[in-house]
């Protein structure tokens, strides 16, 4: 195993890495709050946001990740020309990003959905008697207790779309995957060590996650 | 709560005006967001007859679409085919009463459950160039394979304990009673009940394998699966758009048909059981894939 890579000054590893954690940071955020409003319209007395969120949720679920992102890029970008940013990777970045939000917003759903139906029928029946309305029951009463009891599938989630980040390679962000490929494609005597490296990278990302938000989600759950 | 009518009354005439209302501005909302993507696109020519024209024909089809989704199916059939019994035996590994075999499957587990499979899948075709393993055609095949299998070896195998964990204590008991061995009570009483029990999720995976096929057209890859010879056929025939809502299609309508098959499974088998209701908040077995990904968490919580 060679490790020279690591000094090479062509390859920046923190970069690559930093690439990743913004990535994860900036969708996590907003597939959180996108999932939140899918969540909220499939359980809204409106029958047509019902359907929407139904039909999104089918739809982008069950898209692979890569068709989204190649589409960002390919349709987004070279075709309908949109411009978040004059830089070329900057834009690339964002509107994978949008990419991320799009799909991981369905996962974040289902688990808010699931997490909605743990809470007792008796707490949204008290919540109607003493006359809160749909978004009342939904904010005060249902979210934040739906919310204490999805800690750990939103965690998985959330390390799910750590990993999937890897596919904004395909648009040229300059991420860990893609950096990797490059190493791998000049330094022939350095791949194992470089593939190690990376992949010890990724777990050094997604295991205290796991680790940490295992805890809080036994901390914060609801007992019944 | 799975009655989701409970949050809210029975609309009154007041509710009922502001449904109306809300769907109304929505549904402007809806249509002003459609508007907007189609005369974009329209501008564009993407939706052209001519950019259509082609999927009428059988060329595209033949000569590139076809080939492209069988290669994805083949990819990920012989995943599953392989991850299956490789799943099977870290499971039993991990589940071990010996710590020098459960200690490394549990670490096999946990390091391929964390790292993106397309690493593997780029590591193990430059691992596969460099030792000459197969010919060059095979070779993007071989790669796609092995990421995908180690990767959902792993996945399985967290499925299959959970699957274990759930069954009744007194199947163990019962079977040690008649005097089984351990690997006995694993291969005829546990495994068999688990695998039926956890059908469903495994159907479900076969939904993550698939999309996860899609991967193998990037970076060095080189897979030429569906996505992969649908972007070479838009290059061809200059209708990008029409191309992604064709590929996206196909795989939407192959995900759904196994969606629809795990839950149709789910609830045979549960019905098959003499119809044991599941307490609320119990996670279907079909959602159990949900928490596939996450390294250091447990499904048996």
């Amino acid at each position: 195993m060679n490790f020279d890579f690591l000094s090479n000054p062509n390859y920046d590893l923190w970069a690559a890495f930093w690439m990743t954690i913004q990535l994860t940071f900036w969708s996590a955020l907003g597939a959180l709050v996108w999932g939140t409003i899918l969540a909220a319209m499939r359980v809204s007395p409106v029958p047509l946001m019902r359907g929407f969120g139904t039909v999104y949720v089918n739809i982008f679920r069950n898209t692979p990740l890569t068709v989204l992102i190649g589409a960002t890029s390919i349709v987004l970008a070279d075709t309908m020309l949109i411009e978040l940013s004059d830089r070329f990777d900057t834009n690339a970045f964002w509107l994978a990003i949008i990419g991320f939000i799009a799909y991981t917003g369905t996962f974040v759903c289902e688990a808010i959905r699931s997490g909605i139906n743990t809470v007792p029928p008796g707490q949204a029946e008290a919540a109607r008697a003493i006359g809160l309305t749909f978004t009342q029951n939904l904010t005060l009463i249902i979210l934040p207790q739906a919310f204490r009891s999805v800690i750990a599938p939103l965690a998985s989630v959330l390390i799910a779309l750590t990993k999937n980040t890897t596919v904004a390679a395909s648009v040229g962000v300059m991420e860990a995957s893609l950096l990797m490929s490059n190493i791998l494609e000049f330094e022939a005597d350095g791949r194992t060590a470089a593939f190690l490296v990376f992949a010890a990278g990724f777990v050094v990302l997604t295991l205290p996650m796991g680790l940490i938000l295992g805890a809080v989600a036994k901390r914060v759950a609801v007992k019944r | 709560m799975s009655n989701l009518t409970v949050l809210y009354d029975a609309p009154g005439p007041r509710a009922k005006r502001r449904n109306v209302l809300f769907t109304i501005l929505f549904g402007l909302v809806l249509a002003w967001v459609l508007y907007v993507v189609i005369s974009a696109l329209k501008d564009k020519g993407q939706l052209d007859a001519a950019k259509w024209s082609p999927f009428v024909h059988g060329e595209v089809w033949t000569t590139y679409l076809l080939p492209g989704l069988w290669e994805t199916l083949r990819a990920a059939l012989l995943s599953l085919v392989i991850a299956l019994p490789l799943g099977a035996l870290l499971a039993i590994g991990r589940l071990s009463d010996h710590r020098w075999v459960s200690w490394p499957c549990t670490v096999i587990i946990e390091f391929f459950r964390a790292i993106p499979v397309l690493l593997l899948m780029v590591f193990a075709k430059v691992v596969f160039v460099a030792a000459e393993i197969g010919s060059e055609e095979i070779r993007p095949l071989l790669a796609v394979v092995t990421g995908l299998v180690l990767y959902n070896a792993s996945v399985l195998a967290e499925v299959f304990r959970s699957g274990i964990h759930s069954l009744p204590r007194g199947q163990t008991e019962a079977a040690l009673a008649v005097g089984m061995r351990k690997g006995q009570i694993m291969t005829i009483i546990l495994l068999p009940q688990a695998l039926t029990a956890m059908l469903p999720a495994i159907v479900s995976q076969l939904v993550v394998i698939v999309k996860d096929t899609a991967l193998g057209g990037l970076l060095t890859i080189e897979y030429p699966e569906l996505l992969r010879s649908a972007k070479t056929a838009f290059a061809n025939y200059q209708n990008v758009v029409p191309m992604f809502i064709v590929a996206a299609a196909i795989f939407i309508l192959l995900n759904l048909t196994l969606t629809t098959l795990a839950s149709r499974l789910e609830k045979y088998l549960r019905n098959r059981r003499g119809g044991r209701r599941r307490k609320p908040g119990e996670p279907t077995a079909a959602d159990a894939v949900l928490m596939d990904a996450a390294p250091g968490l447990d499904l048996n919580k």
